[in-house]
């Protein structure tokens, strides 16, 4: 148990991150909450990916003649550029929900999900 | 394998014409639906025409500046690929075809990025089709949301609730699906679907593969509305214009469905998860709970639009069930009812639109009397109606025919009664429409009613001739394309 914890702590802090994103998603009543808990659980995937770049003593991923051309000396700089992608897609999500927000605060005044539940159940 | 620019083109021809549409959109308002249409045309016979190539020479692949499949990223367009590709071109095309104004309930003026949006939707639709890795899969599933979470918002206010919704719902899927395909990178060190596959032969049984299906197949199952992760689409494409509904009833949903049958019937290793995973026999029973659910919704609806909704959740559940059954004729009925349904919903979302063009209303009971004022629209919205309940010789029927077949020969006989007792559901809730459409008058305090122009009427014409079409030469369809796909993906 120790052991493992010592091992990958990193992927024990990825579920709980997970867990606590999807939680706030779900629970939570206001729409602005509802989407930091969507980031919360987007950014454990990404720390997911980061910690499988990891390589023991390895170096920044750009060849170095000190180093040599093991690519095992390297940590693996795949992951890194897919999650730089993933941010920029994250990025864009996260706006058009911002936006998203700014038109249903200015339609319904609230951003509460019940209440806009029982607006619509109204019309 | 041939090398060729077709599956690059495919992606690159929508994407550019969003760039020039999106300029149009700031400079010359009425030349960007010009700009649209144009694109999707190319498309679609580029589409087509790639589909009849790797029907003779086998994939086309076209490695993304030049570096080929390990180190560099691929372009794939197999016969699959290209079937649902010409679908993906073919409604889009219809749909911008479609007035815009009916269609999507604003003008193209200036400022307005709607064109720019559907092109960077059907672009990121056909990037998902010929994605030759799981990671490009993932960006092209993101881009393709973010541009329907927007064109959904364009419905209204209760639109922009609904979008928000499936916003919330729609990443989570993704970020599941990303997180999968982490396990599968991490334990296979590629992202190449062609290379993926012998990694994972070696790995069968292991733990890591079987959450990696599971975290992919319920981020598809999201994308895809596969009961019960199907909450977020009733409302979401009833609130969009009717246009964007059947956008993404037709070939949205349908590219989702695309994505899981190359993951788990190509990708996974052959026989791997039919055989060591109940994935399958979930995603059937899944789908049967799907089609009974969507059904009895629809029969509750009283707004048309909410009742195509809650029966394109049905119709999903058909198509689950086909991928669940996983016999090459089960496939084969998915794979038919993926473009018939598209056919058949599309053409039922633009009469919509028609009926609230012309007579204002949305509500059932306000059809009455309908088929003597607007006799044309109405013959193909029951040219539809027929199609989805399944009557010979349209469309719907050969599909059910087929998923029916695969459900008996598999011997799963409650399969095929759910299948055929829901064509008794969806009989209920369209025949009550089409009663009154032909059978009852119309109330005398009514304004009058016209006939749809002729503009709105040939999209909406030539879906209901392709109900027809795709009904009575399906075995045309069934024998050169979707048989050899099937039986190279089940062997």
């Amino acid at each position: 148990m120790l052991e493992l914890l010592a091992d990958r702590y990193v992927y024990l802090f990825v579920v709980a991150l997970l867990s606590l994103g999807l939680f706030t998603l779900l629970t939570e009543r206001h729409l602005v909450k509802k989407l930091v808990g969507l980031v919360l659980f987007q950014t454990a995937v990404f720390i997911f990916f980061i910690e499988g770049s990891v390589r023991e003593d390895g170096d920044v991923p750009v060849i170095d003649p000190a180093v040599g051309p093991d690519p095992d000396a390297y940590v693996n700089p795949l992951p890194h550029l897919l999650i730089l992608t993933a941010l920029v897609v994250g990025v864009a999500v996260i706006g058009v929900a911002l936006s998203l927000i700014v038109t249903i605060k200015h339609a319904y005044g609230t951003l509460d999900d019940a209440e806009l539940s029982a607006s619509e159940a109204d019309r | 394998m041939t090398r060729s620019m077709l599956p690059a083109l495919l992606t690159i021809v929508p994407f550019t014409a969003a760039v020039v549409a999106a300029v149009a959109a700031v400079t010359v308002p009425r030349a960007a639906r010009g700009v649209a249409v144009l694109a999707t045309g190319v498309v679609t016979v580029l589409a087509v025409w790639g589909l009849v190539r790797s029907l003779d020479e086998g994939p086309l692949v076209h490695p993304m500046g030049g570096w080929a499949a390990p180190l560099g990223i691929e372009y794939v367009l197999d016969p699959l690929a290209g079937f649902v590709a010409v679908l993906v071109g073919a409604i889009g095309f219809l749909v911008l075809v479609y007035p815009t104004r009916v269609g999507f309930g604003l003008e193209a003026e200036r400022g307005v990025f709607l064109h720019a949006l559907v092109l960077l939707l059907l672009g990121a639709l056909l990037g998902v089709v010929v994605a030759g890795d799981l990671f490009n899969l993932f960006v092209s599933l993101e881009i393709y949301s973010i541009a329907s979470y927007a064109l959904i918002a364009l419905g209204g206010p209760a639109a922009a609730v609904a979008s928000y919704r499936y916003l919330l719902i729609g990443t989570v899927g993704s970020s599941l699906y990303l997180l999968g395909v982490g396990f599968v990178y991490f334990t296979t060190g590629t992202l190449g679907m062609d290379s993926v596959t012998p990694a994972l032969a070696e790995l069968t049984g292991s733990p890591t593969t079987a959450a990696a299906t599971a975290l992919i197949v319920i981020g598809l199952g999201t994308k895809m509305a596969i009961f019960p992760l199907h909450v977020w689409l009733p409302d979401a494409h009833s609130h969009a214009p009717p246009a964007v509904a059947a956008l993404l009833a037709s070939v949205q949903v349908k590219v989702a469905a695309y994505a899981l049958i190359r993951i788990l019937l190509d990708v996974f290793p052959p026989r791997y998860v039919v055989d060591d995973l109940p994935v399958l026999a979930l995603l059937t029973w899944f789908g049967v709970a799907g089609v009974i659910v969507g059904s009895v919704s629809a029969i509750r609806q009283t707004d048309l639009k909410r009742m195509l909704a809650h029966s394109t959740v049905a119709q999903l559940g058909y198509i689950a069930i086909g991928i669940g059954l996983a016999t090459p004729l089960a496939l084969v009925g998915a794979l038919l009812h993926v473009v018939n349904h598209a056919a058949m919903k599309a053409c039922l979302f633009f009469v919509a639109g028609a009926v609230i063009e012309q007579a204002r209303t949305k509500k059932i009971a306000d059809f009455a009397g309908l088929g003597r004022l607007m006799p044309w629209t109405m013959v193909a919205f029951t040219v539809a109606a027929v199609s989805m309940v399944g009557l010979p010789p349209t469309a719907g029927f050969f599909s059910k025919w087929y998923l029916v077949s695969g459900a008996v020969g598999t011997d799963r006989w409650l399969v095929a009664v759910v299948i055929v007792a829901s064509s008794v559901l969806t009989l209920i809730y369209f025949l009550r429409i089409l009663e009154s459409i032909w059978f009852r008058s119309r109330d005398a305090d009514h304004e009058p009613v016209t006939e749809a122009r002729p503009a709105i009427l040939l999209p909406i014409g030539v879906l209901a001739v392709a109900v027809l079409v795709l009904g009575v030469f399906n075995v045309v369809m069934v024998d050169e394309v979707l048989s050899p796909v099937a039986d190279r993906l089940l062997p």
